[in-house]
């Protein structure tokens, strides 16, 4: 097991002139609408824990409302937090002085905003230094570490230019790359995508895997999209009105949905595509059935189905020289299948 | 106060002496901090005649030179055609000192009402209860009619340049306040946030996200402050300012159409070049920003 990066314990926001009141009626059981209704106090955040692995892509999801983007917040305390704790590295940020939250800003961690957030007047290269110039890094070194950033995500030919000069998705590839030049070890991303068009958002989600392949850091991601997080999601958690309603893997996320909330982000998502081979096991099969090819657990939905087809035998599941996990069998690779796309399609 | 209340309840119609209470508050004022304003006075007028002597230290064909420079680099060489035109104008119909003095008094009044204003318009971006403040009192200066205020502001600093320039810096402030708020309080919330997020610290958050991204509304705010103040510069030749007022107010007193015609036209002339290269600066900021939110 990796060590958390991120622990959040019973944490809770409340929006008024009234927390600690709200904070009461939450606490004996009262709903978020209650509260709202009775003392007109908004619930941003009702009693979430939950914690973050090193070196994971962690998605938030919620529709519009859910609190997901006061949760990002309060994890870098743009927001304060009304009750509960926050642990980054095992160290509580929530009693940090002004001055140590900013140094920790500027240290360890960054975040990339849906709307970019990029500075009008400064050029891409001077965007991408950004974090480095307000850290009080010198012209030279910064800009030198910027322009690596930009090559990274394929803008150093840009560098000169200015926002206005550019598309979309390069202005979010800026934005991206300002989050990496400070070279933190969480990022932090606000629906960083939503507002791209779903090619360029495809190749964003790209570029940040590769990324990820190359340099481990945690990623916070807040998304409403669940192609997005199945796509690029290690884990997965999704929030309804301010509480957390279930955390797990993408393939526990959409074989075992919690709940009817859950279930209604799968309804224009085709979740078969998100199937592994060791989804695809037949259980009325004894692992120890013996097959005469095999595939490891973590095969795709399509290499499942090419190894298939044309072929009467089934499939053992099995890590590369490991013992065998399951066998695959034509019908239990269409009984799968035909539970997903009849479930989406309903 | 008793007499008063009385008279209220009588024969209220003019019972009210608010007039009164006022000049005995100047009286006040006058009696009780003629230091404070022989000090203020001083610093104005070595603004002010360090401006004008700079300016007229120039040859003129130096100072026409620069204004012609800025047409052509922040507008158009027509334009830049049009300013020689119009400063020809104004030189051989004879009054090019005096122009060059209305100049010096508006940028004088300028530099003083963005030096108070933009902070203020700061303070009123930051806090709320700043801005609900100095709101009515921005309307209260705006709508004043100009007149009024030069007259104590010759009784506390005496006839010339500095009751001219104070008056034109009251009266020029607003905007400048105004669109500074304004300019803060538009940039959008991502952007403060990205600032806060990489590690800004407040005076950092200001200098290298708010100010920078307000800056077109800000040049806005300083010309029309320019403006303004080039307006009132005018008016303040009645309390012994200089510069084309002096032509202006001559030509009403002696019922002079001609002269009130030609120093009127050096007026606008002056007014049109000013207008247009500072409106360019603003201009040319909005055109970068606008496509970047």
């Amino acid at each position: 097991m990796k060590p958390s990066k991120i622990v959040v314990q019973n944490l809770y926001k409340v929006f008024g002139d009234q927390p600690q009141e709200a904070m009461r009626l939450l606490k004996l059981g009262e709903s978020k609408e209650s509260v709202f209704h009775n003392l007109g106090q908004v619930v941003g955040v009702n009693n979430v824990s939950f914690a973050v692995n090193e070196g994971e892509i962690f998605v938030l999801m919620g529709l519009s409302g859910s609190g997901k983007s006061t949760l990002i917040r309060l994890i870098n305390r743009l927001v304060d937090p009304t009750s509960g704790d926050i642990l980054l590295d095992g160290q509580s940020i929530t009693r940090l002085s002004a001055k140590e939250l900013v140094d920790l800003r500027r240290r360890d961690m960054s975040m990339v905003f849906q709307s970019f957030a990029l500075m009008p007047h400064r050029t891409v290269l001077d965007n991408a230094a950004f974090g480095l110039e307000i850290a009080g890094v010198g012209r030279r070194a910064r800009e030198s570490a910027a322009m690596k950033v930009l090559e990274q995500v394929g803008l150093a030919p840009f560098a000169r230019k200015y926002p206005h000069q550019l598309s979309g998705g390069m202005q979010q590839r800026v934005g991206l790359a300002r989050a990496l030049a400070v070279n933190p070890s969480l990022i932090l991303m606000d629906e960083a995508f939503s507002a791209l068009d779903p090619l360029k958002r495809a190749e964003m989600q790209d570029i940040l895997l590769d990324l990820q392949r190359e340099q481990r850091r945690t990623i916070f991601f807040v998304s409403h999209d669940l192609e997005e997080a199945l796509r690029i999601g290690t884990r997965i958690a999704i929030m309804e009105g301010g509480r957390l309603v279930q955390v797990g893997t993408p393939q526990e996320i959409i074989e075992k949905p919690a709940d009817d909330y859950v279930r209604r982000f799968f309804r224009s998502v085709d979740t078969s595509r998100y199937l592994l081979a060791r989804d695809l096991i037949d259980p009325g099969l004894s692992p120890s059935f013996a097959a005469t090819r095999s595939v490891p657990p973590s095969a795709s939905l399509n290499d499942v189905l090419h190894s298939l087809l044309g072929e009467h035998d089934p499939l053992t599941v099995a890590e590369q020289g490991g013992s065998s996990l399951g066998v695959i069998t034509s019908s239990s690779a269409l009984r799968k299948l035909a539970e997903h796309r009849l479930r989406d399609t309903v | 106060m008793s007499e008063l209340w009385q008279r209220l309840m009588t024969t209220p119609q003019g019972a009210l002496p608010l007039g009164d209470w006022v000049n005995a508050l100047i009286r006040m004022l006058m009696d009780h901090n003629g230091g404070a304003f022989d000090a203020i006075g001083s610093v104005v007028e070595g603004l002010a005649a360090s401006v004008e002597a700079m300016l007229l230290a120039l040859p003129v064909w130096m100072l026409m030179g620069v204004f012609v420079a800025l047409g052509l680099w922040r507008l158009s060489w027509r334009f830049a055609v049009f300013v020689l035109g119009a400063f020809g104008l104004i030189y051989v119909m004879g009054f090019w000192h005096q122009t060059v003095s209305t100049l010096a008094l508006t940028l004088s009044a300028t530099c003083l009402s963005l030096l108070l204003g933009v902070p203020v318009g700061i303070w009123c971006a930051r806090s709320n209860v700043a801005n609900v403040m100095v709101r009515p009192v921005l309307d209260f200066m705006q709508t004043m009619p100009a007149f009024v205020y030069l007259i104590p502001a010759a009784m506390f600093f005496g006839l010339g340049r500095v009751p001219g320039i104070l008056a034109t810096v009251v009266f020029a402030i607003p905007p400048a306040v105004r669109l500074t708020s304004l300019g803060i309080r538009q940039v959008n919330t991502e952007q403060v946030e990205a600032g806060q997020a990489f590690g800004c610290s407040a005076w950092q958050l200001l200098l290298k996200v708010q100010l920078p991204i307000a800056l077109p509304a800000i040049m806005a705010g300083v010309n029309q402050t320019i403006m303004m103040a080039l307006s009132m510069v005018i008016i303040a030749s009645m309390v012994g300012a200089g510069g084309l007022g002096n032509d202006v107010l001559s030509s009403i007193q002696r019922l002079d159409v001609g002269l009130g015609y030609e120093s009127g036209l050096a007026v606008v002339l002056l007014a049109i070049v000013l207008d247009r290269i500072t409106e360019s600066f603003g201009k040319g900021m909005a055109a970068r920003q606008s496509r970047a939110d």
